[in-house]
């Protein structure tokens, strides 16, 4: 439970952020106009306790600022980020510092987040020599803990081992028992299997899942739509640095709402090859996020787009044809 | 009808150099394509695909040695070594490679690259440029690009503008390996529907190397399934899904998540497949297989028939149906 007494873990509200452009020293003596990368433009969800959110979408579409920005490695423009009921946006470092014990991150590709000089023990011990936690004995039994958490057991089996002495599956475990060493409440996973082997995925993932159950809240960033589908409580679908659909996962993937949530899904090849889907193949790749256009920013490459996509920038709102109120997308025809 | 193109019990050994002795990477493969024909090559990282269709190609690094036959139009044209393979790569077999849209030339134009392999193989001599054009557009790059740098397109346009590459010579055989798997999903789905349109359309056949099922199941009739080097099953995608023969198979399927769930549990295999610098006893994928029996430690499976141009390797076949639990 968490300050104000509710599961509620992570309370996102209009969050903005933009990247400004460099100009370099002619463009600034000509004056030329100031741009900035629009990543997140007004980004609100929540996130509890024992919940896995997935934020889906392309490369480009602001998913990974949101994440570094809730975790307050970047500073938003606007909006406010609640983490166990505090308000944390404008949190100086020193401040934040005791906090961040209770959010860390897992990054995508563990063959270069772990350090190849440093043993597992070292690397899973560093976050609490960090943080000042603890005798060495009791360092010692946290990183044990941490392994066997992680399903590296018997620790002593991995405690000496350097990196590349891993499969890729062992070294995520390692990167996310190193996160896990600290007890955080909520855990940013950064496309945390995508460079891992098919047959590895499964096991990281359902490891994800089994920390859920246990109360750990996980902002999980994916563009795969299947592993959000089997293994995310609610999803939220970014397009251009909004949300354009959210909503319990199953909802999302069986009653999708918004076009674009829909060509997504429909991409997504099957398994079994008996099951032939037609695909929806949008046209070219998302704009930059330099020139947003008009109105809804997704009417350029929408099927379905009216002359009102134009110039109506859709709000987020529980869709007519929805079967659940928690279930929002933004889009004039939903 | 003899195959297009036909891999007759290849080996690939690498020499590690000093002191690091032999890999034995590829372990007796064979594979044969028919014209117009989209066969998959699946496994995980490691398994020998990428070798295996870098032997058809001729394309090995100098530390490889490799046996068996390579045959196209049944004439093997792998005993002559370079020489006789040389007249056929790019003009008959041609290969998309694994991240070839991060290996354009960064400092020539996409047009100018397709232009010097046209001029390379003596090709539409006089109208390179027109001829490059058309084969951009066939690959849904506006002609009016051919004159940008491989950094002013994006990830998706540079790997179309590889695959216009590998079709310069106009060839009947095309290897894509792992064309999709740093793309986006959208942009992934634009490059499947690309392949699948020029092979109908030039009647090219495909072989399709990758560790994602999926796609394979979605665009090709046939696939093989390597495991340690060796293929372990081959057969119609439908029956590799639905009657799968050899554990590894089922088990590889099993965890690939599905979007609507159907199937079940997605679960992981566990263990890593074995080193391959080092004598296999047995049946390679024993220590990790659910249904391992006395035989497996001891008999390295052969590939056998198990149903309708259907193989697999693996001792379960041998034994009748529910006898073992």
């Amino acid at each position: 439970m968490s300050a104000d007494g509710s599961g509620t873990l992570l309370e996102v509200e209009d969050v903005v952020v933009r990247y400004p452009v460099f100009r370099g020293l002619v463009g600034t003596m000509t004056r030329r106009p100031k741009l900035a990368v629009h990543a997140v433009e007004g980004v609100s969800f929540t996130l509890s306790r024992g919940e896995i959110l997935a934020l889906v979408g392309e490369s480009g579409c602001g998913k990974t600022t949101t994440a570094q920005t809730v975790l307050r490695l970047l500073d938003p423009l606007s909006g406010s980020i609640r983490f166990e009921g505090r308000d944390i946006t404008r949190l100086a470092t020193r401040a934040l510092r005791p906090l961040r014990r209770r959010m860390q991150i897992v990054y995508q590709d563990p063959y270069e987040s772990l350090d190849p000089r440093l043993r597992v023990r070292a690397t899973v011990e560093e976050p609490l020599i960090i943080h000042r936690i603890g005798s060495k004995d009791e360092r010692a039994a946290r990183v044990s803990d941490a392994l066997e958490r992680v399903e590296l057991s018997p620790p002593e089996l991995f405690l000496d081992r350097y990196s590349h002495e891993l499969s890729g599956g062992q070294r995520q475990r390692v990167a996310i028992a190193a996160a896990l060493v600290l007890e955080p409440h909520l855990l940013v996973a950064d496309e945390p299997v995508s460079m891992l082997d098919v047959s590895v995925r499964a096991g990281v993932l359902q490891l994800l899942d089994e920390l859920r159950r246990a109360g750990l809240g996980i902002l999980m960033i994916t563009h795969d739509l299947a592993t959000a589908a089997r293994f995310a409580d609610r999803i939220a679908v970014m397009y251009l640095g909004r949300i354009v659909e959210e909503g319990p996962a199953r909802e999302v993937v069986r009653n999708p709402q918004h076009p674009y949530t829909k060509a997504l899904l429909s991409v997504v090849p099957p398994r079994d090859p008996r099951v032939r889907r037609e695909p929806e193949i949008l046209r070219g790749e998302a704009p930059d996020a330099v020139h947003i256009p008009s109105g809804c920013r997704f009417h350029p490459r929408c099927p379905i787009a009216v002359p009102a996509c134009q110039e109506e920038d859709p709000e987020l709102r529980v869709p007519r044809a929805a079967s659940s109120s928690d279930h929002r997308a933004a889009c004039i025809l939903a | 009808m003899t195959p297009l193109l036909e891999l007759d019990d290849v080996h690939v050994w690498f020499d590690l150099g000093e002191g690091g002795g032999t890999l034995h990477a590829v372990q007796g493969v064979s594979l044969s394509v028919d014209p117009g024909e989209r066969v998959g090559l699946v496994g995980e990282s490691g398994c020998g695909k990428s070798t295996t269709v870098l032997a058809a190609m001729g394309l090995l690094p100098a530390n490889a040695t490799v046996s068996g036959r390579v045959l196209l139009d049944g004439v093997d044209i792998m005993a002559g070594g370079e020489s006789s393979f040389r007249p056929h790569r790019w003009v008959d077999i041609a290969m998309v490679f694994q991240g070839a849209m991060n290996a354009l030339n960064p400092v020539r134009t996409v047009g100018s690259q397709i232009v010097e392999a046209l001029q390379l193989h003596g090709r539409a001599r006089g109208e390179e440029t027109a001829r490059a054009k058309a084969l951009l557009e066939s690959v849904g790059i506006p002609a009016g690009r051919a004159g940008r740098y491989p950094h002013e397109l994006s990830g998706g346009m540079r790997q179309r503008a590889a695959i216009a590459m590998a079709l310069s010579c106009n060839p009947r055989v095309l290897i894509a390996d792992e064309p999709t798997t740093a793309l986006d999903v959208m942009v992934q789905a634009q490059i499947l529907e690309l392949l699948t349109t020029i092979c109908r359309d030039f009647g090219l056949a495909l072989v399709l190397v990758t560790h994602d099922l999926p796609i394979v199941t979605q665009l090709c009739g046939r696939a093989a399934v390597m495991y340690a080097g060796e293929i372990v099953e081959e057969g119609s995608v439908d029956a590799l899904f639905h009657e799968p023969r050899h554990p590894y198979t089922r088990l590889l399927f099993a965890a690939t998540p599905d979007l609507y769930g159907n199937g079940g549990r997605v679960v992981s295999i566990p263990g890593a497949p074995p080193r391959l610098d080092r004598a296999l006893e047995g049946c390679p994928f024993q220590p990790r297989c659910d249904r391992a029996f006395g035989r497996c430690a001891e008999e390295r499976p052969v590939l056998k028939e198990v149903g309708g141009e259907h193989v697999a390797a693996c001792h379960l076949n041998d034994v009748a149906v529910g006898s073992i639990s």
